[in-house]
């Protein structure tokens, strides 16, 4: 499983993506314009409180992931401190690690179908100045689907490379990278059309075409 | 129709795969990703408007969790992280690229690709990274400026790259070059 959702199911994993997606919204909407260090500080253990609900699994998957951000806000914290606003870099750092956590949380407790779903559901209207709700779903798959292409195409490349040259490929074989698959997506493109194109692909619920929530199976 | 779509996702996917490159160390310490590449490539050869669309696929398959940013970033969290501003940046810098191979047609897709590189990859991805950055730090513009400046080298490295690579497409496969071609006859839409 390529996402970041986690395998075992979680309290929060159950209530409907839309709701949870809504509720990040406001939330981050609400903290964002804070300053004042206790009420952040409040928020903050609010926060805290939630993901320990989630269990050990949840919170250490949030934590690393939070790595990558530390070195920014420790800069960005020194720099407060050496300014002389100590309370700056509190509030700087709380509103990050909430915002970040709350953020992470919803990602980690919801299925990219479900993701999915919500997305199909908010671009319906789309579907009145001619683009599909099937076809965000189709476009998502493919970019998932064209990386393998991608790095199996490269291997190939830098094998042949190798056999004919003592020297390291460098960034050269992006050339013949980019050409080759733009071939396969004409390819691709072709079989898609062959078959009806992107306005003949099934919906998700054929029987009465609506877009809510069928019965499919987990990822 | 179908061949637009699948031209898109295909440079979503270049872009999500760029990210996957590890990163290059410089002689100064800072890391460089070569995921904004993958931005300057989506503007330079699907044009503004279906590069634009590329890379908000792409910020759309992170937003929905998957680990595609580089270093395995992704998931909402990552649009309030510093250098969240980097992010609204990319679709502006693939519409600014785009552009400008768009509209400057007197000179070779080379050369405008290198000029629209610069103008969107790093003029624009800069202003926005760095207004993120004063937003979500509480930082002063200098300040802000002064954290990105490193990663400037690396990005006239990519530039070179997305120019030449340009050329290369202009060249070989000139109707897949869709922001220079012009009424050459389209096979997918006579469908």
């Amino acid at each position: 499983m390529i996402g970041l959702a986690l395998p075992e199911p979680t309290w929060a994993h159950r209530l409907a993506a839309g709701a949870k997606l809504g509720a990040l919204l406001v939330t981050t909407l609400l903290v964002f314009p804070l300053t004042d260090p206790a009420a952040l500080a409040l928020t903050f253990a609010m926060t805290l409180a939630l993901l320990a609900s989630l269990g050990r699994a949840a919170l250490r998957a949030i934590l690393r992931a939070f790595r990558p951000v530390v070195p920014f806000i420790a800069f960005a914290a020194a720099i407060h401190l050496w300014q002389g606003r100590p309370e700056a870099a509190l509030t700087m750092a709380l509103r990050m690690a909430i915002l970040w956590s709350l953020a992470m949380a919803v990602t980690m407790t919801t299925r990219l179908d479900d993701m999915v779903d919500v997305i199909e559901r908010l671009a319906a209207p789309l579907a009145r100045v001619g683009l599909p709700p099937r076809a965000l779903g189709l476009s998502v798959a493919l970019v998932l689907r064209f990386i393998p292409v991608f790095l199996d195409r490269w291997d190939r490349l830098t094998a042949a490379w190798r056999a004919r040259s003592p020297r390291r490929p460098g960034p050269r074989l992006i050339a013949p990278l980019l050409i080759s698959v733009l071939d396969d997506a004409m390819h691709v493109s072709d079989a898609i059309a062959a078959r009806g194109g992107v306005a003949a692909l099934p919906q998700r619920n054929p029987d009465d075409g609506t877009q809510s929530r069928p019965d499919r199976p987990l990822r | 129709m179908e061949r637009n779509l699948v031209l898109i996702a295909l440079f979503a996917s270049l872009i999500a795969v760029l990210g996957l490159v590890p990163p290059v160390t410089l002689i100064s310490g800072v890391p460089i990703s070569a995921q904004s590449l993958g931005v300057m490539l989506a503007g330079c050869v699907l044009g503004a408007r279906r590069g634009t669309l590329a890379v908000l696929l792409f910020l759309l398959a992170v937003a929905i969790g998957l680990p595609l940013l580089s270093g395995g970033r992704g998931g909402l969290g990552v649009f309030v992280s510093p250098t969240a501003g980097f992010l609204v940046g990319f679709p502006l810098a693939a519409l600014a690229a785009g552009a400008v191979v768009e509209r400057w047609t007197a000179v070779s897709p080379t050369v405008a690709a290198a000029a629209g590189a610069v103008l969107g990859g790093i003029v624009v991805m800069y202003a926005c990274g760095t207004f993120g950055m004063m937003l979500v730090l509480d930082l002063g513009p200098f300040q802000a400026l002064a954290l990105n400046l490193p990663f400037i080298p690396g990005d006239l490295i990519k530039t070179a790259l997305a120019a030449w690579l340009t050329g290369v497409i202009w060249k070989s496969r000139p109707d897949m070059l869709l922001s220079r071609r012009r009424a050459s006859v389209d096979f997918s839409s006579a469908a």
